[in-house]
């Protein structure tokens, strides 16, 4: 197994155990996942992953495809609930509070945890509505000014209230795809959530949308904590502090492919000088 | 020299092209499917024609008269007409609409959205398909039963208060019984509808926290509207158009005291017909009288005028739907 110690830039590896959150150099943990699998029926997507996650800092899950990475981002806000056959071992906690525990309800986790989804998503109505979507069903607001501003804050913190101010009632669907992927960014934030789950938000863009996206992560960075699967390799190099390198382990005898987590580290470290040689293969485009 | 080489290459590509023959099987294959086009049409066109000059004579010369008459013993009678049909037909679409479009809709929704993949979920699914395919005279037996007569199921559950409430044979009963026949189509049709919403919709919504109740107001219902509704619009005038179960039911071809107004629904729960049996009637009169010929033509064209109407509606509502999701 490889190195998945949690690293402060600069002082090199520590023994897992000894990690806590206690360092005063360390920013904050949000999620802390230990030993975590998933399975849809038979199949495990992904094997004993542990990882923690820091506030305020961009973590990139990386691999090839099939290495579980996705499953893995959906299992932070539990959308695997959604597939009948999903099941879940192993533990993970978000401040400290154990996400799969019986007693917690999905839909608040939900409410919590914000995600934007590989292709952009809009629902088919108004950009406001969009927006107000999650406040809404929330409870947070209704109409009127207080979710005027929320509307407007959002859309501003999406970098996209400049575009469309004048045009809040249109379909969002009108909309380019890169502005639709920053609607749907705003429509994630205007639940005011804690945490950002973003799946390949780059992947059904043109580079120029890409950038804006990027660009606009950087700076949502000092509001939320930020965990992103990316295909592209520069992306993780570009966007985040941290990144984790997934691969596929295909078991000899069954032909079974499982995911598993290879290395997790400062992005640094990983683009410059990563521990393990899979790791090393992958971002030097020697893979396989 | 290259460029030699590449004319070359042109020259030996461009030849072989010719036709070498012709294509006989493919010819033919043509000639046949397009002949079974124009044979359908032709029948369809010599039919409507037929009819819509035979009723010649009643609508041009009475058509308001005729859609306002009543049931007659004669051809030739100035009150002669079709409105206690047009009445119960009415009252059929109706029942039809506000009893099969919420109990199918709720049934799809569960269906497709809360019910787990079992095998219990998919013997359902099959049965419901199975009895979108029952004979309709069928759902008529069900209807007398159900409706009509004070029945007892297994010998002590009573239906009496059932047909204590629809008046036994009523356009209520009528209503009623065709609404169970068009459930199955009802059901799968919006089925298919709720199938078709997008998974990034569903996924948007769960991912801003909607429960999955919150989930199906505001997405699985708008965006599977249109499909719902042209279906259940079509299943309305397959309803219209059945004749069979309303015979068993007790539509009545003649002594019909009332001709209320369309709107007038104290005569629910009364004797009624409907525009189907006024044609089956009036085409078995016609050997007694042949001037019932013309009224039953005048009366299928009125039935198909009602059906052509909610089939465009459909198809109206779902363009409408589509051009708004963009």
């Amino acid at each position: 197994m490889a190195a998945i110690d949690d690293l402060t830039e600069g002082r090199g590896s520590e023994p897992l155990g000894e990690m806590a959150a206690e360092s005063p150099a360390m920013p904050e943990v949000v999620f802390d996942v230990e030993e975590l699998s998933v399975y849809y029926g038979e199949f495990q997507a992904i094997q004993d992953a542990s990882l923690k996650v820091h506030e305020n800092e961009i973590t990139a899950f990386i691999g090839p495809s099939g290495c579980g990475k996705t499953t893995l981002l959906r299992c932070f806000n539990r959308m695997n609930d959604l597939i009948e056959t999903a099941r879940v071992t192993g533990s993970l906690r978000y401040h400290g509070v154990d996400l799969y525990d019986s007693k917690v309800d999905a839909v608040e986790v939900r409410r919590r945890i914000g995600m934007v989804f590989q292709k952009p998503n809009p629902f088919p109505k108004s950009i406001r509505a969009n927006v107000a979507y999650g406040p809404r069903v929330a409870g947070l607001a209704k109409k009127g000014p207080v979710m005027d501003d929320i509307v407007e804050n959002s859309l501003r913190k999406a970098a996209l209230w400049d575009e469309v101010k004048d045009r809040l009632d249109d379909n969002a669907l009108g909309l380019s795809g890169g502005q639709q992927q920053r609607l749907c960014i705003a429509r994630a934030i205007a639940t005011d959530p804690d945490v950002l789950l973003m799946d390949e938000p780059c992947s059904a863009l043109d580079p120029i949308a890409t950038t804006r996206i990027e660009e606009l992560m950087h700076g949502l960075k000092d509001d939320y904590s930020i965990v992103v699967v990316t295909h592209n390799m520069q992306q993780a190099a570009r966007v985040s502090d941290r990144t984790a390198f997934f691969s596929v382990d295909v078991n000899p005898d069954s032909d079974n492919r499982t995911g598993i987590l290879v290395e997790y580290d400062s992005t640094q470290q990983i683009f410059s000088n990563p521990s393990d040689e899979r790791t090393e293969n992958y971002v030097t485009g020697r893979f396989g | 020299m290259t460029f030699s080489t590449i004319g070359t290459v042109a020259k030996r590509g461009a030849t072989g092209f010719e036709r070498k023959r012709t294509d006989l099987a493919g010819g033919l294959f043509k000639a046949v499917i397009l002949s079974a086009l124009v044979v359908s049409l032709l029948v369809l066109a010599v039919l409507l024609i037929d009819t819509v000059v035979d009723a010649w004579s009643q609508l041009s010369t009475r058509a308001w008269d005729f859609l306002n008459g009543s049931l007659r013993s004669r051809s030739i009678d100035d009150k002669l007409g079709v409105k206690q049909g047009l009445y119960g037909s009415f009252w059929i679409g109706v029942f039809v609409a506000s009893t099969a479009f919420p109990i199918g809709v709720g049934a799809a929704i569960y269906l497709e959205e809360y019910a787990a993949k079992s095998r219990l979920a998919a013997l359902i699914e099959l049965v419901i398909r199975n009895l979108a395919g029952v004979p309709s005279v069928v759902y008529g037996l069900l209807g007398l039963f159900l409706f009509v007569e004070r029945s007892t199921i297994f010998g002590f559950v009573g239906l009496g208060w059932l047909a204590d409430a629809t008046g036994g044979r009523s356009v209520l009963s009528a209503g009623l019984t065709l609404a169970v026949l068009v459930l199955p189509i009802v059901i799968i049709t919006a089925q298919e509808a709720v199938r078709s919403v997008p998974s990034g919709l569903k996924e948007g919504a769960y991912g801003l926290g909607a429960t999955k109740s919150e989930m199906v107001w505001t997405q699985i219902l708008p965006y599977a509207a249109p499909g719902i509704l042209t279906g259940t619009l079509l299943a309305m005038s397959r309803a219209i158009g059945e004749a069979a179960p309303l015979i068993l039911v007790g539509a009545i071809t003649g002594g019909l005291t009332r001709n209320p107004e369309l709107w007038d629904a104290s005569g629910l729960r009364e004797k009624f017909t409907a525009l189907p049996i006024i044609i089956v009637e009036w085409v078995s009169e016609r050997g007694r009288d042949p001037g019932f010929a013309e009224a039953a033509a005048a009366a299928i064209v009125v039935l198909l005028a009602l059906v052509l109407l909610l089939n465009m509606t459909a198809i109206l509502l779902r363009n409408r739907f589509e051009r708004k999701r963009g």
